[in-house]
C-alpha cells in the first residue's frame, strides 16, 4: 500500500505539520526505548488512545458538526465491557475481546437510538440529550456498585501474557526490559494506529464528504438526495464505536476501570479542549491536540513544581506556580491557543503554506 | 392527463390565515419548458417548495409519474426525479466548486455510504463533475472555494448542480438573476437543452418577459397563491391578467 493510501490521500499541507506528526509517530512507536519509566510509558498510552477518542469526537464535531456531550460516555462503555468481561469471565483474551466487543456494540446501539430519536429535531436537541443520557448512564454506574464496583470502579486480571510478570527475554535491550508490559503498549500502540487510520479514511471516503456537505448546509445536502438524519446517525454511530474500542483498549493498558478514568465529565471538557487546540475537521488536530493537552496535563503540575521552588524567594508568584495551580494555567494555555489560533494548530499551520 | 410527468392537485399551504399558495391543479408533461409568473409574494417559491417537499401542504396532491410522492421527504422526492435550484444561493460554501458538484454526482449513483473507499479515488465522478462545469462555464474555478466565488460565478453553480443531479423534473427559480449580462445566455441556453431530453420536464420561475417568450412552451401565471392563467406565451403575456397582475404592476413602478 502505498503512503498516500495509507493516509487516504490526507496531505498534512504543511511542512511543519508533517514534521510534528513524524515526530509524534515516532515518539511513540519508540516510547518505551526514548522515554523509558512507568510513568511515561503510561503517558504515552494515553496520549495513543486520546488521539483515538479526540479523532473519533472530530468526525462527529468537526465534519458532522455534530455536538455531543456523551463521548466520555462511549468511552466508558468500551471499558466497562472489557472489566465486566474480565470480571465475570476471567482474565483472558477471550474476555478482552468478547469485552471490546460488546462495549462497542453497546455503543453503536446507544448511539443509534440517541441519533434516531433526536438528530431528526434540532442539533441543540441531540446535544441536550446525549448531556442528559451521559448524566444518566454516570449517576446509573456510580448507583450499581454491585456491578460497576460504583465509585471505586473495578480492577481486573488481563492475560499474564500482557503484564511485567511475563518475561520475553532475559536482561534488557536497549535498556528495556523485553515483557508483557511492553507487549501491552504496543498492543495499545497498534490498535490506536489502526483506529486512528480508519477514522482518517472514514472522513475522506465518500461518506465523509456527506457528511462535510452536511455540515456546510444541510438543507441543500437534502436537497440533492442526502438523508441528513441517516448521515448524522450513521457518523455518531461510528464515532461510538471508535470511541468505545479506545476506551477497550485503555481499559487493558490500566487493568482498571472507575468513573474518574472513562466516564467523568471532565474528561469530556478535555476531549473539547483538544479537538479545539488541535484543530476541528482536521483529524490531524487530534493528534496535536491529544499529545500537547496529555503531555501538558501529565507534567504541566512537575513544571510547575519546579517553577515554583525556583520562585521561592518571590513574594505571591509562588502561589501562582504552586502545582494545585495546573489546571488554571492549561485555561490559560487554552484562551490563548483560541485567541491566537482560532482555526486550531494544524488550521494556522495550513495558513502559513 | 395521464401523459403528465408532473402533476400538482388542489395544491394549497397555509401559513397562518395567509394562503401562500390556493388550490392549484396544474399538469406539467414532459419535453415542455413551463414558466411559472407572477409578481413578488405570489407564491411560485412556496409552490416549488411544496413539489420539493421542502414545506408540507397543507391540502392537495403531488403526483411524480401518477404517483402520490406528497409524504415523501426531501431527499427521498430527489431521489425519484424531483430537482431543485434556489433562488437564493444554497451552496457548500466552504467545499470547493468541484467538490460541491462532485456531491451532487454522488448521490445521483448513490455512493453516499461507501465508508472505506477514498472519495478522490473515484475519478469517474469526478470527471462526470468537471463535465458539468465545462457546461456552465466554471471549469477554471473547479479548485477554487465557493466562498471565494463571485455572486454571478455562484449563481451559476446553483444551475449547476441541478443540471449534474439530471431529474425528471428540473425546477429553477430565477437562475439567471444576479448573473452577468453575457453569462445569462449561456445559462438559458443549457436549460432550454434540458427539456429536449425525453422523459423529462422544466419549470422555471422568471420575471424577464423577452426570456420567457423565448424559451418557453408554456406560461402559468401565479396571483395571490391561485393559478390565474395557463396557455401559450403570446396568448398568456397578452391577457388582461397578466397585463393587470403582472406588468401593469411593473409599469407602475417605472
Ligand atoms: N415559511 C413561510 N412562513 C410564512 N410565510 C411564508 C413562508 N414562505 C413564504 N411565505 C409567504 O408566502 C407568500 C409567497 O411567498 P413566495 O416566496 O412563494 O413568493 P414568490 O412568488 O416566490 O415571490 P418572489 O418573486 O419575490 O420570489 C409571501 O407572502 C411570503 O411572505
Ligand atoms: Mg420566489
Amino acid at each position: 500500500m502505498s503512503l498516500g493510501a495509507l493516509i487516504s490521500g490526507d496531505r498534512p499541507r504543511s511542512r511543519l505539520l508533517a514534521a510534528a506528526l513524524i515526530a509524534i509517530l515516532i515518539g511513540l512507536a519508540l516510547a518505551p526505548f526514548l522515554f523509558p519509566g512507568t510513568r511515561s510509558v503510561d503517558t504515552a498510552a494515553r496520549v495513543c488512545v486520546f488521539i483515538v477518542l479526540v479523532a473519533s469526537y472530530d468526525l462527529m464535531l468537526g465534519y458532522g458538526g455534530i455536538v455531543s456531550f456523551a463521548h466520555t460516555m462511549f468511552f466508558g462503555m468500551g471499558a466497562y465491557g472489557v472489566a465486566l468481561a474480565s470480571v465475570h469471565l476471567g482474565r483472558g483474551f477471550d474476555a478482552l475481546a468478547l469485552g471490546s466487543l460488546a462495549g462497542a456494540l453497546a455503543a453503536a446501539l446507544l448511539a443509534a437510538l440517541i441519533g434516531l430519536f433526536s438528530l431528526r429535531v434540532r442539533a441543540i436537541f441531540f446535544a441536550m440529550i446525549t448531556l442528559a443520557v451521559a448524566s444518566a448512564v454516570a449517576v446509573l454506574v456510580s448507583q450499581l456498585s454491585a456491578l460497576t464496583g460504583g465509585e471505586d470502579g473495578l480492577s481486573y486480571r488481563i492475560p499474564r501474557a500482557l503484564t511485567a510478570a511475563a518475561k520475553y527475554a532475559d536482561g534488557k535491550v536497549l535498556g528495556v526490559r523485553i515483557n508483557g508490559k511492553l507487549v501491552n503498549y504496543y498492543l495499545v500502540f497498534t490498535v490506536s494506529l489502526i483506529l486512528f487510520m480508519v477514522l482518517l479514511r472514514i472522513v475522506n471516503s465518500p461518506f465523509g464528504r456527506v457528511l462535510q456537505a452536511i455540515r456546510e448546509n444541510d438543507f441543500r445536502a437534502e436537497a440533492i438526495g442526502y438523508r441528513v438524519v441517516a448521515y448524522r446517525t450513521a457518523a455518531t454511530c461510528l464515532s461510538a464505536v471508535a470511541a468505545a474500542l479506545a476506551g477497550a483498549t485503555y481499559a487493558i493498558w490500566l487493568r482498571y476501570v472507575g468513573p474518574a478514568t472513562t466516564l467523568n465529565f471532565e474528561i469530556m471538557v478535555d476531549i473539547l479542549l483538544m479537538v479545539v487546540i488541535g484543530g476541528m475537521g482536521t483529524m490531524y488536530g487530534a493528534v496535536i491536540g491529544a499529545t500537547l493537552f496529555v503531555v501538558a496535563q501529565n507534567y504541566l503540575q512537575t513544571l510547575l513544581a519546579a517553577a515554583g521552588a525556583a520562585l521561592a524567594p518571590v513574594p505571591a508568584l509562588p502561589l501562582l506556580f504552586n502545582p494545585d495551580r495546573w489546571l488554571l494555567w492549561l485555561g490559560v494555555l487554552f484562551v490563548l491557543s483560541v485567541y491566537f489560533f482560532p482555526t486550531g494548530i494544524v488550521g494556522r499551520l495550513r495558513q502559513r503554506q | 392527463m395521464t401523459d403528465a410527468l408532473l402533476a400538482t392537485e388542489d395544491l394549497t399551504v397555509r401559513f397562518g390565515g395567509h394562503v401562500a399558495v390556493d388550490h392549484v391543479t396544474c399538469a406539467f408533461r414532459p419535453g415542455e419548458i413551463t414558466a411559472i409568473v407572477g409578481p413578488n409574494g405570489a407564491g411560485k417559491t412556496t409552490y416549488f417548495n411544496l413539489i420539493s417537499g421542502q414545506i408540507p401542504a397543507s391540502e392537495g396532491r403531488v403526483l411524480l409519474a401518477g404517483e402520490d410522492i406528497g409524504g415523501l421527504s426531501v431527499a427521498a422526492r430527489t431521489h425519484r426525479g424531483i430537482g431543485r435550484a434556489f433562488q437564493l444561493t444554497n451552496l457548500f460554501p466552504g467545499l470547493s466548486v468541484l467538490e460541491n458538484v462532485r456531491l451532487v454526482i454522488q448521490s445521483r449513483r448513490g455512493m453516499g455510504f461507501s465508508l472505506f473507499s477514498m472519495a478522490d479515488s473515484h475519478r469517474e465522478l469526478r470527471e462526470a463533475a468537471e463535465a458539468v462545469l465545462a457546461r456552465v462555464r466554471l471549469a477554471d474555478q473547479a479548485s477554487q472555494k465557493v466562498a471565494e466565488l463571485s455572486h454571478g460565478d455562484q449563481r451559476k453553480l446553483e444551475v449547476a448542480l441541478l443540471i449534474a443531479l439530471e431529474p425528471r423534473v428540473y425546477m429553477f427559480d430565477e437562475p439567471t438573476a444576479g448573473m452577468a449580462v453575457d453569462e445569462a445566455p449561456v445559462v438559458l441556453e443549457l436549460i432550454a437543452g434540458l427539456a429536449q431530453d425525453t422523459g423529462r420536464t422544466v419549470l422555471l420561475v422568471e420575471h424577464k418577459m423577452d426570456v420567457i417568450a423565448r424559451l418557453a412552451d408554456r406560461i402559468i401565471v401565479l396571483h395571490n397563491g391561485a393559478l390565474a392563467a395557463d396557455g401559450a406565451p403570446d396568448e398568456v403575456i397578452a391577457s388582461d391578467v397578466v397585463q393587470e397582475a403582472y406588468l401593469g404592476r411593473a409599469v407602475q413602478h417605472g
